[in-house]
């Protein structure tokens, strides 16, 4: 059988299908004998994957080999986790395998680090727990099992923040490998474990990365090992390469950097082609700081450009382009021209690779138009087939809108083009490749009118040759075709057109037949090729709006509205998930929830007038958003009728301003506006709207005044242009010129902007002033959007006339807990909110955080205090909202993750003109968005079927007075704000929600000493998270 | 993480293929292919790193290869791993080979591949570099094959039990 199994592998390898015997192989780890186990489970993780059925099988065995006493079998099960593992299964094993971490042997620890390294990297929520672990595997006894931790923490380092308190270690441990204090056997070539050292420097280098005081403690350490490591072999260069490398990516430092150059300067100039290499990718690395170097190396480089080897070109090309400039584009281009040249015969990737670099450089530095055209055609005329269609497209475009400069410029570069274009087609064609004919043949037709003295009958004439060459393929010969339609226009070029497009009307191919006949039509017929033409440069409505009162219709008709495609399946997913119950109301949360959010998002329909219009702003944000304003007409309770919708959103609005938390008086006042008058409201909207996205990269602001079909259509292009800027969230870095002591977010930001604009002007008036600035995230929003949420994010700075009044503090010099206390919000205090901590300061600013905790949002207050004496003016805070949309849409939508990271920055000017940051950052847990769900046992039961995924884990009991599972559930409900359904006897089930409206429940019941609970929620990880909570909380009572 | 190990000959025909990420069938054998054909074309005197191979994850990925006679070891790493590392790492393997097999040749790697897969499991684990020291490694192979034998032995002298008793 074994032999037998040999050969299976072998045929598969070979790439013949030995499906069959997947089975067998499964068998045969099951076996009892250790020789069949061998083979079986080296069968089993080469033929299966981690999503393969048959692995389910497999589980079992590997639970039993993983308990067995033999050594050699625990060290297979290992093996054999950390191929392939079904990430469901992990925590059926993970004890065991957390176990092994404290087995006498070397090797079964070792192997046991790895395969939790295996389960980091595929699913890191469950393994969140035995951090502590990994930090005892780092500080294990034996080498071998601390090097195997340090993948783990190569891993987890990539988000530095958190382990800086490990450099001392890390640079501890460093120093006694390279003091050569392990044992002899880890030596290789008389190096003391070199791979060790090369994960050690890389490590380091994460972790000293734009921070000074942790790069300090590296310095020493890293100059010895750069000494330690002699020339001699070949992994000495390897550890020396990953020192330089650490040694600029850490806080520089004059001296070592000098000694960092050299020895790049030794790899580059090495005979040995391997350093060669690695110099070279050294310089690429380094030249983005420091340009010099490469002056340095000049000569080395330029004999490197005519090496055999096209890697070793290729990386010399690439330092080239890193210190491209205007100045030395030319010789640089010429280099890469030639390069190309080359490799064409081989086409293979790296060319297309630098195809594509060309235009970036062409554009961004070209000296003048007459080079920029010349390259670009040798670029077409070599690229050939194999460019990236994006590159004759990208510059056409260049062609048609011009660099953005002068229009003089722009003629004078299109003339070149047409000019050299002609000079192409008269002389040999056949060469040419088909991609740069088509560009050729619609630069003539669009531009060749503005040569002087040509005639288009020539043009024509060039282009009728080029018709009828062999090679063209029916690709070129439309595009040809058309550009002759664009000249027919002229004499001589009708009859020509005439004869051509005779020929070509009777031609096989459909297309070509229709292009030719329209040639014919428009070369006979002067005026109708003028008003065509005319048309041609008529604007598109992309938003479609014109189908809107077709929509309208269709839907008051009662027709479904549009659902993306996505949106589809996510909602037949929904379906399926609940179809165990097909008559039952889904969830009663999102019932509620949603009304909520057709409440709170006031701006989306106050801003548009009517439904049709509503496709407005919804565009700037997001497609999904579209959908959402549509949906909203069609709500889960039915059809609400088309003609309400003005109505609605007045009601909408007004509903919306009791929920605004934080200003009672300026809500009271915004809604009395709403009463009076909707447009107004929407009109200064607009107007503020406008005025921000000048900001943003526009200069058109006065054309957003009228509100007409018209104009509504350039706003929203410029609001898209807007947001993809920056990944559709929004505009922080712009947004500080205008708004102070707020930041504003996305969608909410034409209602935000004018509250943050009335703050400025307090802001400056006042001088000096305490305020908290309040953010709230409102979470509310429908399961069938993710976008919604980043959309609801919403900003409400609080009203000047509570919050912002004078406060002077002159002087003080440590700001309470108290005075801080006094300052905050009456409508916050009432609130269930977190302690007030402080975040950062500085000598004249102190920034403080809380969390308050609403029902439906998570309010999360930032606190700002002056604390000199002198008054502080231009004050901005900006948040790091970008991270915090991503990470609060992954949070909360799709992967609720244990905690996330806010940060942010506050700007301000203490003396006039002398602009000061202060930078914080905060730390938002999950705990933070758990909210109470409310459900009667019988609800609780049916929305306990309607979810199938199930978490189960042991928790501990509280042992105390009176009952156990009432104590520990208390004091989970204090702790996590769970709501305690029921209680019946050993059994209590408690439901909660993760905003806005993700339902979790829990069944708990006493089994043995312990508390076994079950979870469910549709949100898969949301379960593992809120056990580590559990966990956690239970731990600390 | 090492992403694949691959061992072809001269002709491209594979002899050892390790995938530590999972890619379907059919990609394997072009990823084995595209190595070959990307491998197979440098002179001896170049560096034995190359970029590319789009099939394996494009730009961030390199095949780090050495040639011994006529076989070709081919790593395929990610950014996170040190190319001259790699480059020892292979020398490693071979050599371990070399003293595993007392001069290793291809026919060894065709009849045993099972045993070159058990050595390098225990080099590189899940795509991790476990163990890089050939005495190490030879231990615990050793030590493997030590129980495989011994268990061998048990079944045969088990049979003769059995067969005498039915005498």
């Amino acid at each position: 059988m074994k032999e037998i199994m040999v050969r299976a592998i072998y045929c598969e390898m070979l790439g013949y299908e030995a499906s069959f015997s997947y089975i067998h192989a499964i068998k045969l780890a099951q076996q009892g004998s250790a020789i069949e186990k061998r083979v079986g489970y080296l069968a089993v993780s080469l033929f299966l994957n981690e999503s393969h059925d048959l692995l389910l099988l497999l589980v079992n065995t590997v639970l039993k080999d993983l308990q067995s006493t033999n050594l050699i079998e625990v060290c297979m099960a290992l093996t054999v986790v950390s191929q392939l593992f079904p990430k469901d299964m992990i925590p059926a094993i993970l004890p065991l395998v957390e176990e092994k971490l404290t087995n006498p042997k070397e090797i079964i620890r070792r192997k046991a680090v790895l395969a939790l390294h295996k389960f980091y990297l595929i699913a890191p929520n469950q393994v969140q727990h035995i951090h502590s672990k990994f930090r005892k595997a780092l500080c294990d006894k034996d080498p071998g099992v601390m090097t195997a931790s340090l993948h783990i923490y190569l891993q987890l380092i990539k988000n530095p923040d958190s382990y800086k308190d490990l450099t001392g270690s890390f640079v501890a441990i460093l120093r006694q490998v390279v003091g050569g204090k392990l044992p002899v056997d880890f030596n290789y070539h008389n190096v003391p474990a070199p791979w060790l050292q090369i994960q050690l420097l890389r490590i380091l280098s994460l972790l000293g990365k734009d921070d000074q005081s942790t790069s300090e403690l590296m310095y020493e350490v890293l100059d010895e090992s750069l000494r330690r490591a002699e020339m001699n072999h070949n992994i000495t260069y390897a550890i020396l390469y990953e020192c330089v490398k650490a040694i600029y990516t850490i806080y520089p430092k004059s001296e070592l950097l000098e000694k960092a150059a050299k020895c790049i300067g030794n790899f580059v100039v090495s005979p040995k082609i391997n350093l060669k290499y690695l110099g070279l990718k050294a310089l690429t690395y380094v030249v983005q700081q420091d340009a010099s170097l490469a002056l340095q190396h000049q000569m080395t480089i330029i004999e490197c450009l005519d090496h055999s080897d096209s890697i070793i070109k290729r990386e010399t090309l690439e330092v080239l382009f890193r210190i491209t400039n205007v100045k030395n584009v030319a010789v640089i281009v010429e280099k890469m021209l030639d390069f190309l040249k080359n490799v064409f015969m081989e086409p293979d990737i790296l060319f297309l690779l630098y195809v594509g670099c060309f235009p970036l450089l062409s554009d961004t530095y070209s000296p003048n138009n007459e080079w920029f055209i010349q390259t670009m055609n040798v670029v077409f005329s070599l690229g050939g087939e194999l460019m990236h269609p994006d590159i004759p497209n990208n510059f056409l475009r260049l062609l048609a809108q011009g660099f953005g400069s002068e229009e003089e410029e722009q003629q004078q570069l299109r003339v070149f083009a047409v000019d050299s274009y002609l000079t192409l087609l008269e002389s040999d064609t056949a060469h040419l490749p088909q991609r740069f004919l088509q560009v050729i043949s619609w630069a003539l037709g669009e531009f060749s009118y503005l040569k002087d003295g040509l005639e288009p009958c020539k043009v024509t004439k060039l282009l009728a040759k080029l018709l009828d060459e062999r090679n063209v393929t029916s690709e070129s010969r439309s595009w040809i075709l058309s550009a002759m339609a664009k000249l027919s226009a002229g004499p001589g070029a009708a009859a020509l057109a005439l004869q051509v497009s005779e020929r070509y009307s009777s031609s096989l191919d459909t297309v070509l037949r229709q292009q030719a006949l329209e040639l014919l039509h428009l070369s006979q017929d002067p005026e109708l090729h003028a008003r065509f033409f005319h048309l041609w440069h008529v604007q598109v409505d992309s938003s479609l709006s014109f189908l809107d009162s077709f929509v309208s219709e269709a839907l008051s008709q009662g027709a479904a509205p549009y659902k993306a495609p996505h949106q589809r399946q996510e909602e037949l997913r929904q379906e399926k998930a609940l179809s165990l119950e097909p008559y039952s109301i889904s969830l009663p949360v999102s019932l509620s929830s949603c009304s909520i959010t057709d409440r709170q998002s006031p701006t989306l329909l106050s801003m548009s007038s009517s439904l049709s219009g509503n496709s407005n702003e919804l565009k700037a944000g997001s497609s999904t958003l579209k959908l959402e304003g549509v949906k909203r007409v069609w709500g889960k309770e039915g059809y609400l009728h088309q003609q309400d919708a003005v109505e609605e959103a007045a009601q909408v609005e007004e509903a919306a301003t009791p929920a605004l938390p934080l200003s009672p008086q300026q809500g009271g006042a915004e809604s009395q506006q709403t009463h009076g008058d909707l447009t107004v409201v929407e009109q200064e909207k607009q107007k503020l709207a406008s005025s921000l996205f000048v900001g943003l990269g526009s200069q058109n602001s006065t054309f957003l005044m009228g509100k007409s079909d018209s104009t509504s259509q350039q706003f929203r292009r410029k609001t898209r242009a807007a947001d993809s800027t920056s990944s559709g969230v929004s505009e922080r870095s712009s947004s500080s010129s205008h708004s102070s002591c707020s930041d504003f977010l996305h969608n909410n930001l034409l209602e935000d902007s004018q509250n943050s604009l009335n703050t400025q002007k307090i802001g400056v008036s006042n001088g000096t002033h305490e305020g908290p600035v309040t953010q709230s995230f409102q979470t509310t929003s429908k399961e069938t959007s993710p976008f919604l949420d980043a959309g609801m994010v919403l900003v409400q700075p609080c009203s000047p006339q509570t919050e912002l009044r004078d406060f002077v503090q002159p002087g003080s010099s440590g700001i309470t807990q108290t005075s801080l206390r006094s300052q905050f919000p009456p409508e916050l205090s009432q609130l269930p909110h977190s302690d007030i901590s402080l975040l950062s300061s500085d000598h004249s600013l102190s920034l403080s955080a809380c969390r308050a905790y609403r029902d439906d949002a998570l309010l999360f207050v930032i606190i700002l205090s002056n604390c000199s004496q002198s008054s502080t003016n231009g004050l901005s805070v900006q948040l790091d909202c970008k991270h915090i949309f991503e990470t609060f849409s992954t949070l909360i939508q799709v992967e609720p993750h244990t905690q996330v990271t806010v940060a942010g920055s506050v700007s301000y000017r203490a003396v006039p003109g002398h602009t000061q940051t202060l930078q914080f950052t905060d730390k938002l847990f999950l705990t933070d968005f758990i909210r109470p769900l409310t459900l009667s046992t019988e609800e609780y039961g049916k929305l306990w079927l309607s979810f199938s995924q199930d978490v189960r884990q042991n928790l501990k009991l509280i042992q105390g007075e009176g009952d156990p599972l009432r104590a520990t559930l208390s004091a989970l409900k204090e702790q996590l704000q769970l709501h305690i359904v029921d209680i019946i006897g050993s059994e209590g089930i408690v439901a909660c929600r993760l905003l806005p409206d993700s339902p979790c429940l829990l069944h708990c019941r006493i089994h043995g000493g312990s508390l076994a609970v079950w979870l469910r929620s549709p949100l898969l990880s949301l379960p593992d998270c809120l056990l580590y909570y559990c966990q956690k909380t239970l731990e600390e009572c | 993480m090492i992403k694949a190990i691959l061992i072809f000959n001269n002709h491209g025909k594979p002899r050892l293929s390790k995938f530590y990420e999972h890619y379907s069938e059919d990609t394997e054998q072009q990823i084995i292919r595209e190595t070959f054909h990307l491998v197979s074309k440098r002179d001896e005197n170049v560096c034995n790193f190359l970029e590319g191979g789009m099939l394996i994850g494009g730009s961030d990925n390199k095949l780090i290869y050495r040639h011994y006679a006529t076989l070709y070891f081919v790593f395929c790493v990610d950014s996170s791993e040190s190319e001259l590392g790699i480059l020892d790492l292979i020398q490693v393997f071979v050599e371990t080979l070399d003293k595993c097999f007392e001069n290793v040749c291809e026919l060894d790697l065709i009849f045993h591949v099972d045993k070159v897969h058990h050595i390098l499991s225990e080099m590189v684990m899940g795509g991790m570099v476990l163990e890089t020291n050939m005495n190490e490694i030879i231990t615990h192979v050793d030590a493997q094959n030590k129980m495989e034998k011994s268990e061998v032995r048990a079944a045969s002298e088990a049979r003769v039990l059995s067969i005498i008793i039915l005498i």
